[in-house]
């Protein structure tokens, strides 16, 4: 029985990985920005009979309150076995392209905060010589593209740090592992005409759970993603940037 | 959000253009409607015909609507999101000791789906419908508010929207009383009969004796052979157990071309299905989901039917004149030849539901799938409609996709009165079909 963190316990994948996580019978905590969200996914939890032994409403850019956060979530767990970073927001790539105080926001969102995290995570681990930090980056941060690259930048700046992360804790037997989703049918892409590539966050969920399980490095979820990432990443860049990506 | 979207009903006769909003937290208002001329709520859309439809309207998918808000396993109250699904239910409260109070022929339906159409399963001749274990819903409404209903408070609004059609607003929650069970599984018995007067004996003695009956017919059967079929009946197992099994999934990855299920096909089919059982009759202990569901493993079931889909047509007839209704119609239907191999014929009790178009209704309900061959499918209708006009019966809502808009304010009354609470930004395709004079504006 791990004794599991959420962060970003309401997004559509998060919820997903909790519910598989209280059947394994982990003990969590759920920490996410909206405190009505949050009771709803608590109250579907604990029907569920999940064991959430705390949670907490915190906007996480907000990252000079991330060390009380952890002081909480040490004293009701008493201990991490398994951290998930699940929260992001999908950049407008256009209204940041006109303005830097926009782009800082997201980069703000989607990488730097996302490191005080794991600055905290990896030194709590490192010292137990123990655990698993799961962390969901994106295929956009593969290959910077003209629709999304501030977004894409900051999941891409996201992976570098956390190949760097994994290279370190590999000493200590702490294990990192970089989750890429393609497509997710999700509220952050509610806005986007659904397709045959769109999976759904449930299986997402399951891909999570087995690559924590399994320690992988890095995965692509679904794994076709792969692929499509091999031959994108392929192309070069004296085409690619002709191209309407 | 002006994208239009095909959206297919179960029957996959009819796809029609909708936007589309996906509901993934219930929500405080309605989502703006720029240009659609109307809402309607829409579950996992296993509604046969046009009820779950409403053409360029602005569709409230509710299924990522999920969650569980609170179960008390002493009680077995239980309140969760509209867009929970029933498997979803099921998963969890059945290793607690609690199943659905009523479950339909499919468990890919959401609970508020169910409710707007208060659905009835195989022990409506003791338990009557959904709707009557409903004990409080919250419907949003598109002047903003949030109405709780129930029983006792805001009675009109609740007896509207138990089998309500979505067209009174946006079920955001229920909570239903669900019913002990010490296991997993049903004992269950099947007897093979061969007519009728057969089943109609069967059926009576078994209402006793038995939680859950239900029949399947050969509808292809004729002469003495009318109404043959076997005849299944079950009660929750009291030796206590739990299954884990999912069972063996296949799926219909495309739809088939529609010379497949033709007469020949399907006469086959139902004659191998009627003698497979040797022993005239046979006991089983099995897991809930073969006995309630025996669709559900295979996804997709509805593409067999191919490009022109099917209709499905429910009737219920009061017991009276000697069966006589259900029997001209089966008649009718074995005569015309159109393949149906999915006809089930059960009896339905005399509990009352708190829903004003509720359909159910103390008598024979006999469900029939039909290919849809065009015209000529429509005039088998047209000959079975008067059948039941004159047995004073009615048609299902959330198989029909036909009924006229005469025979509709016959088979329910109270439409008069349900139409005052509809919310005049609802609407949907099976409204106008039967209420010619309704706007799209409402
Ligand atoms: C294989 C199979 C077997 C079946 N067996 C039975 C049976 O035994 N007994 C029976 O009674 N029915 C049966 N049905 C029919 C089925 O149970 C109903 O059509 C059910 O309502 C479908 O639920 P849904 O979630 O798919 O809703 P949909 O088909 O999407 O919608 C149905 C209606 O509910 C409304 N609605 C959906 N969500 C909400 C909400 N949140 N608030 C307000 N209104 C809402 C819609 O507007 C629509 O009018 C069967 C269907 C199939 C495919
Ligand atoms: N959907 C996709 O196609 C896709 C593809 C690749 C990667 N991803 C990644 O998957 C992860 C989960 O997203 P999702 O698809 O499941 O979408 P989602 O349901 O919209 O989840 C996004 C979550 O992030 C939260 N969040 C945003 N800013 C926050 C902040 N400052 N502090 C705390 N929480 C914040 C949101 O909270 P609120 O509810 O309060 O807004 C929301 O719960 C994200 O990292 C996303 O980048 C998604």
């Amino acid at each position: 029985m791990a004794k599991s963190v959420l962060f970003g316990a309401t997004s559509a994948i998060g919820i997903e990985v909790a519910k598989l996580m209280a059947g394994q019978g982990d003990e969590l905590f759920l920490v996410a920005r909206d405190p009505q969200k949050l009771q709803a996914v608590e109250r579907d939890l604990r029907a569920r009979g999940a064991q959430v032994k705390g949670s907490r409403a915190i906007d996480l850019r907000q990252t000079e309150h991330h060390l009380t956060l952890f002081r909480e979530i040490q004293s009701a767990l008493g201990g991490i076995d398994h951290a998930l970073i699940a929260y992001g927001t999908l950049s407008n790539q256009k209204a940041c392209e006109q303005d830097f105080t926009l782009a800082a926001h997201e980069i703000q969102t989607n990488f730097v905060s996302c490191v005080s995290l794991l600055t905290n995570l990896a030194n709590q681990m490192e010292q137990k010589r123990h655990g698993v930090i799961a962390v969901i980056s994106s295929v956009a941060g593969d290959r910077g593209r003209q629709s999304n690259y501030i977004y894409g930048a900051s999941k891409g700046a996201l992976s570098i740090f956390l190949q760097g992360l994994r290279n370190r804790l590999f000493q200590a037997g702490v294990s990192v592992l970089t989750i890429k989703p393609g497509f997710v049918d999700t509220p952050m892409t509610s806005h986007l005409k659904k397709n045959f590539l769109f999976a759904q966050p449930e299986t997402v969920a399951l891909g999570i759970v087995r690559g924590m399980e399994r320690k992988k490095d890095v995965i692509y979820v679904p794994g076709f993603w792969w692929w499509v990432m091999f031959i994108i990443r392929s192309v070069p860049e004296a085409l690619f940037k002709r191209l309407k990506l | 959000m002006d994208q239009k979207t095909e959206i297919e009903s179960w029957g996959r006769v009819l796809k029609v253009p909708h936007e589309v909003a996906e509901l993934h937290w219930m929500p405080q208002r309605l989502p703006p409607r720029e240009h659609a001329h109307s809402y309607l709520p829409f579950g996992e859309g296993r509604s046969y015909g046009d009820s779950c439809l409403n053409d360029s309207g602005l569709l409230l998918k509710s299924r990522k609507m999920n969650r569980f808000i609170a179960f008390d396993t002493v009680t077995g109250i239980l309140r969760c999101e509209a867009g929970i699904r029933l498997d979803e239910i099921l998963n969890i409260t059945i290793s607690q000791g609690w199943f659905l109070p009523v479950v339909p022929g499919t468990q890919y339906v959401t609970l508020g789906g169910a409710i707007a159409n208060d659905i009835h399963g195989k022990n409506h001749h003791v338990a009557g419908t959904l709707g009557c274990f409903v004990k409080q819903i919250c419907v949003l409404r598109s002047d903003g508010l949030q109405y709780l209903c129930s029983p006792t408070e805001n009675r009109d609004l609740f007896g509207a929207t138990i089998g309500g059609l979505g067209l009174t607003g946006l079920i955001l929650w229920a909570e239903i009383q669900m019913k002990p069970v010490q296991s997993s599984f049903i004992d269950q018995e099947t007897i093979r009969y061969s007519s009728l007067d057969e089943f109609f004996k069967i059926s009576k003695a078994s209402e006793s004796t038995h939680e859950y009956t239900v029949a399947w017919v050969d509808a292809l059967a004729s002469g003495h052979h009318l109404g043959r079929g076997h005849f299944i009946r079950g009660n929750h197992s009291q030796k206590s157990g739990q299954t884990k099994t999912k069972g063996l999934k296949v799926s219909v990855p495309v739809e088939l071309p529609t010379w497949v299920l033709n007469q020949a096909t399907v006469h086959c089919f139902n004659s191998i299905y009627f003698h497979r059982q040797v022993k005239k009759q046979q006991a089983k202990h099995i897991d809930y989901r073969p006995f309630f569901f025996p669709l559900d493993s295979i996804k997709n079931w509805n593409r067999l039917y191919g490009s022109r889909g099917f209709y499905q047509y429910q009737v219920v007839v009061p017991f009276e004149n000697d069966q006589e209704p259900i029997r001209e119609i089966l008649k009718e239907v074995a005569k015309s030849k159109k393949a149906s191999f999915l006809a089930v014929l059960k009896t339905f009790g005399n509990v009352p539901s708190p829903g004003w178009l509720s359909f159910p209704r103390p008598g024979v309900t006999l469900a029939l799938d039909f290919p849809n061959q065009g015209a000529s499918t429509l005039r088998l209708f047209k000959t079975l409609d008067a059948i039941v006009r004159r047995a004073r019966g009615a048609l299902y809502p959330a198989k029909d996709a036909t009924m006229t808009a005469e025979d509709f304010e016959i088979y329910y009354p109270r439409w008069r009165e349900f139409q005052a609470w509809i919310d005049p930004q609802f609407s949907s395709n099976f409204w106008r079909r039967v209420r010619p004079g309704a706007e799209k504006h409402g």
